[in-house]
């Protein structure tokens, strides 16, 4: 009894309540001092409409859905965890029980989904809606594809605006909106962009990485800044091939026929949110599932030790390569998105501060943490967004940048390891701080010449 | 098929101008705790860089014999190419994986022999999951065997120096290989630590059949371990033979103590 709220249960449900009723409230009017709890009493004298079907006051639609998804956990946990099942994980209490946890944390991800997919519905200006692909989804992608690279293999790359351009450049080549022309004879729908783009910047990555990861620590740095320079070079100066830096607006809207199915997207960007977000929510699962395999423990092991890991067997050079592909793969999906959506492509989008910013992202948010990435891509994008469409009186565009760095000198001082650390990548930090490394390990092995007592 | 588990002959490794290995000629027989000793800077670890890889000698051969008899010439190859091959190593500092869990450290050495699994990885098949469960009864079974299994969930770095040793030489022993080598598995030991330590590398080669070479200063380690002993000086080969021969060979005092001249110099 004395424990009840730590009980799984209840801290499910208690994080749907806090869910529900934030979301109420977010979705009400704004503030209003002479009356603070409009927005959740107005959740339930207000009917809104929901998908057009059923107008509903909104406190009941929530709390109806996130019954519905709280049904659908049990019953998931019902049908998956029979008490064989949870009687095997108590015998083994050794690594895999780390994975108790994540039930809970599965149930805040659906909660995280389930507003994601409301987005749309509740915020409904049009700059909003347009800046939530553009600005938020594309660069919280962007994050979680470079986050593979930086935070999971430990290689600092500078350069993966270069993928992103790759993505987008690709698009326009196979619509046909390059000067040389779409590589097939016949229309293809915009669509096959996405996986077409996919298999060029993933080749691009493994070409780019061959050479250049045998590289450590700043020369690999240098290097792959080089390459994203070489990159918007060439997207700027060959003209023939390119557009030169006037770059093309001729792209088309992506679209997708097969058979009877078929699908325009346009200029509304709730269905650009939707594939983004898809495809946001594919990456991340495949990233996740990464991370705890086998390569994902490869990748710490690199990064922690290189020399200790490839005397286990592990060749660096290949994992390093697959960590490079597997990021750049979801930095050319953003690239797909982002030039089918603005319709055009220009070299000035894709230049050193924008790799800049994505690393901030990252940053922020805590290497090696997904969830980290995740929210630090919303927040500091969110918070772009917001500055550019609502500034304060004070606030002055050209700034932006300077109160990015201001905010990322303070957190490298109070969260050096990210908004919401990964937890291996927090105890690295520490151990580097409090001087847990291995020279110092060294120092404690003592004097070897005791050797003349011991053969006299 | 060859009784010798490594050939080495006439091995030299020079960097720059510095020889570091001169004519290096020394077998190792399959099963046999073998010990290299020698003074500081004699070369010994320079000869297990040049084992495993890490080093390629200018001259001579490397080769090493498998128990199916199949033979491998090490020089040139990668330290990871050298690892399937069966040689396992730990280091002179140790360097295990610190912020992972003893757990996981022995996993990445469990696994990571099997191949790409990328596809695998992202798709979770009843293959990888098959091949998860292999690797974590193979770790459990190591923890169980090095006596870490009460620490299997604990941050590497938190553990005791002695239980670091015994960490490394789980993690080697999880790439399944026919031949362990310790680069001064003792040092930094405390002497119950030390006992310990020597019961499990003879249980290593007595129960799982994996061949040891030893590098050690502790003597009376490598005196109550050892079958053989090489002894190297100023990297070259200036003695071998069992324990009581080594203790009685006079060019092997004199390398420890130095010659009488310099011993009066010195006073």
């Amino acid at each position: 009894m004395k424990n009840f709220f730590s009980s799984p249960l209840v801290k499910r449900v208690g994080a749907m309540v806090a869910l529900w009723a934030t979301v109420t409230v977010m979705t009400g009017p704004p503030g209003n001092p002479a009356q603070p709890a409009l927005g959740f009493t107005s959740s339930f004298s207000e009917r809104v409409s929901f998908f057009g079907l059923f107008p509903t006051p909104r406190g009941v639609l929530f709390a109806a859905l996130g019954l519905i998804l709280a049904g659908i956990v049990v019953l998931y946990r019902r049908i998956l965890h029979t008490p064989v099942q949870r009687a095997k994980a108590s015998i083994v209490p050794t690594y895999q029980s780390i994975s108790a946890k994540r039930s809970v944390r599965g149930s805040w991800y659906a909660a995280a989904l389930v507003v994601a997919i409301m987005l749309p519905h509740v915020v409904t200006d049009p700059f909003w809606q347009s800046a939530m692909v553009s600005q938020i989804a594309i660069y919280t992608l962007l994050a979680i594809g470079l986050n593979v690279v930086v935070g999971f293999a430990g290689l600092l790359d500078l350069g993966f605006v270069a993928f992103y351009a790759i993505g987008a450049y690709v698009t326009a080549w196979v619509t046909g909106a390059l000067p040389i022309g779409a590589p097939f004879h016949h229309v293809i729908d915009p669509f096959w962009a996405i996986p077409i783009a996919i298999v060029f910047v993933m080749i691009a990555g493994v070409l780019l990485g061959v050479p250049t990861l045998r590289l450590r620590g700043d020369y690999l740095a240098i290097v792959t800044l080089g390459f994203g320079e070489i990159i918007f070079l060439f997207a700027n100066n060959l003209y023939g091939i390119t557009g030169g830096s006037t770059g093309t607006n001729q792209i088309p809207f992506l679209s997708f026929h097969m058979g009877p199915i078929k699908y325009l997207w346009g200029l509304d960007p709730a269905p650009y949110y939707y594939l983004t977000l898809g495809f946001v929510v594919l990456f991340l699962i495949i990233f996740s599932s990464l991370e705890h395999s086998r390569v994902g423990r490869a990748w710490v092991a690199i990064r922690e030790d290189e020399v200790a890991a490839e005397s286990l067997g592990i060749y660096p050079l290949k994992y390093k390569v697959m960590a490079f592909a597997i990021g750049a793969a979801s930095a050319g999906f953003a690239g797909v998105i982002t030039a089918s959506q603005t319709l055009f492509v220009s070299p000035p989008t894709f230049s050193l501060t924008f790799s800049i910013n994505i690393l901030v992202l990252v940053i922020f948010g805590g290497m090696g943490s997904i969830v980290g990435v995740v929210v630090g891509g919303v927040v500091i994008q969110g918070f772009v967004v917001y500055m550019i469409q609502s500034p304060p009186a004070w606030y002055n565009p050209a700034d932006l940048y300077m109160y990015l760095g201001a905010l990322l000198v303070v957190m490298m001082i109070f969260r050096p390891a990210g908004l919401i650390p990964s937890r291996r990548r927090l105890r690295e930090v520490l151990q580097v701080e409090s001087g847990v490394a291995r020279d110092q390990l060294t120092t404690h092995m003592g004097p070897h010449n005791r050797v003349e007592e011991d053969l006299a | 098929m060859s009784e010798n588990l490594f050939d080495v002959t006439n091995v030299t490794l020079r960097f720059g101008g510095v020889v570091s290995l001169n004519d290096v000629t020394l077998h190792q027989k399959r099963g046999e705790i073998l010990a290299i000793i020698g003074p500081n800077g004699a070369g010994k670890t320079s000869l297990f860089n040049s084992l495993t890889g890490v080093y390629a000698p200018q001259e001579g051969e490397i080769v090493f014999t498998n128990a199916a008899g199949k033979s491998t010439s090490i020089i040139g190859k990668k330290p990871y190419r050298v690892s399937a091959v069966g040689v396992a190593r730990t280091f002179q500092a140790s360097r295990m994986f610190s912020a992972m869990t003893t757990f996981e450290n022995v996993k990445i050495g469990a696994e990571s022999h099997r191949g790409l699994g990328a596809v695998g990885a992202m798709l979770k098949g009843p293959a990888t999951r098959r091949d998860e469960h292999r690797s974590d009864a193979l770790t459990r079974e190591l923890l169980d065997f090095v006596g870490l299994t009460s620490q299997s969930n604990v941050i590497a770095a938190s553990l005791s120096y002695g239980s670091r040793r015994r960490l490394e030489i789980a993690r080697a022993l999880a790439t399944k290989p026919e031949v362990l080598l310790l680069d001064e598995p003792a040092a930094g030991t405390n002497p119950a630590e030390k006992i310990e330590l020597t019961d499990l590398i003879r249980r290593v080669r007595d129960e799982m059949g994996v061949s040891i070479l030893l590098i050690e200063h502790d003597m009376k380690l490598v005196m109550a371990l050892a079958e053989r002993l090489y002894v190297l000086n100023f990297g070259s080969v200036i003695a071998q033979g069992t324990p009581d021969e080594i203790r009685a060979n006079p060019a092997v005092i004199e390398a420890y103590l130095g010659s009488s001249d310099v011993s009066e110099e010195s006073k």
